[in-house]
């Protein structure tokens, strides 16, 4: 693991600090996931290396709810893939913002691409700021060991919650999310992406169900935004 | 090995290449087309909105109150603030509400 000295450790605070509100918003799912995987028969050992290997909540939660209805193990696998599989998207669009660090530094930044690492360095290349790998790693880093810790937590003590629903840990995910999206709502063609991934991804829910909603939303919003008349000389703008 | 670590090392090993596997195709391209820039520019709000309208539709009055009070949050001030003052109106309202 690297040192970061000088400039590059005020870059890793920054990104510590950068990374916590995804991770006070977290923390209460690794919980759950922890005290979830535990009930479906996982041991507490299994259900920490899941988290430090997967590092995908959404996708740990659709495994989990899978393991425990004894699907074949080979539908779970791709069951965590299609949730996983908007992580494609996300990494096509930061890879060349980030095409300057080495390879091995890249390849560990990769593995760490979740949704609010995602959203953090499009929001910091939207400031024109440059996403350094100390920044970078210092957020990865916070938001990863509060996931795997609190899986672990979760893990130990998870029975003892005494009412989830009473204290609204489902629900704190959807209203996460949802701060995300407005912090976009900047970029052209914002509203009518956000319109058309919403009532695709509800009517992908109701038929085919979960999780293809995410993928059939998220392609409703794209292909809208990909369809639409593109000004010419914008093709080098993000550079 | 077990069936819980094949199920573990599969899942991981897929999900690395998701993380990867977009950039490592899409670097093969020397010029980005236009449209493609346009439809990369839409995956945030594209992907994350599916995560946020399924679960608005579900909810309560409770979950409905929580989002409208953080998306007016959101209009003014930080992350942070925002989903505090949403996650705050969720768990009193079910109190009330259950």
């Amino acid at each position: 693991m690297t040192i970061f000295q000088g400039t590059a450790a005020r870059d890793f605070r920054r990104g510590g600090r950068d990374g916590i509100p995804a991770l006070v918003a977290t923390f209460p799912f690794a919980l759950l996931y922890g005290a979830l995987a535990v009930s479906t028969g996982m041991s507490a050992f299994e259900a920490v290396l899941m988290s430090a290997a997967i590092f995908g909540g959404a996708s740990q939660m659709v495994g989990i709810e899978l393991f425990g209805q004894s699907v074949s193990p080979w539908l779970v696998v791709l069951s965590i893939f299609a949730v996983n599989f908007r992580h494609v998207l996300y990494s096509a669009a930061v890879g060349p913002r980030i095409a300057g660090w080495s390879l091995p530094r890249q390849a560990v930044g990769f593995f760490f691409l979740v949704d609010p690492l995602y959203a953090e360095s499009e929001l910091k290349a939207e400031k024109r700021e440059p996403i350094t790998f100390a920044w970078y790693m210092g957020m990865a880093l916070t938001f990863y060991t509060a996931w795997v810790g609190g899986s672990a937590v979760g893990a130990a003590f998870g029975r003892l919650i005494p009412d989830p629903h009473a204290i609204g840990i489902d629900f704190l995910l959807p209203i996460y999310f949802l701060g995300l999206v407005m912090g976009f709502r900047k970029r052209t063609m914002w509203a009518p992406v956000v319109a058309a991934s919403a009532v695709a991804s509800v009517v992908a829910y109701n038929t085919i169900g979960s999780p293809w909603h995410v993928s059939v939303g998220a392609l409703a919003g794209i292909l809208l935004a990909a369809a639409m008349p593109v000004p010419r000389r914008e093709k080098g703008a993000d550079e | 090995m077990s069936t819980t670590l094949w199920i573990i090392v599969g899942g991981a090993l897929m999900t690395y290449l998701t993380r990867v596997g977009g950039h490592l195709v899409l670097s093969r391209f020397e010029r980005i087309h236009p449209r493609v820039q346009a439809g990369l520019n839409a995956v945030p709000a594209a992907v994350l909105t599916t995560l946020v309208a399924p679960a608005a539709m579900a909810g309560g009055p409770a979950e409905l109150a929580s989002l409208a009070v953080a998306t007016i949050v959101s209009l003014r001030s930080g992350l942070l603030a925002m989903f505090l003052s949403g996650a705050a109106v969720l768990v009193v309202l079910r109190q009330f509400m259950g």
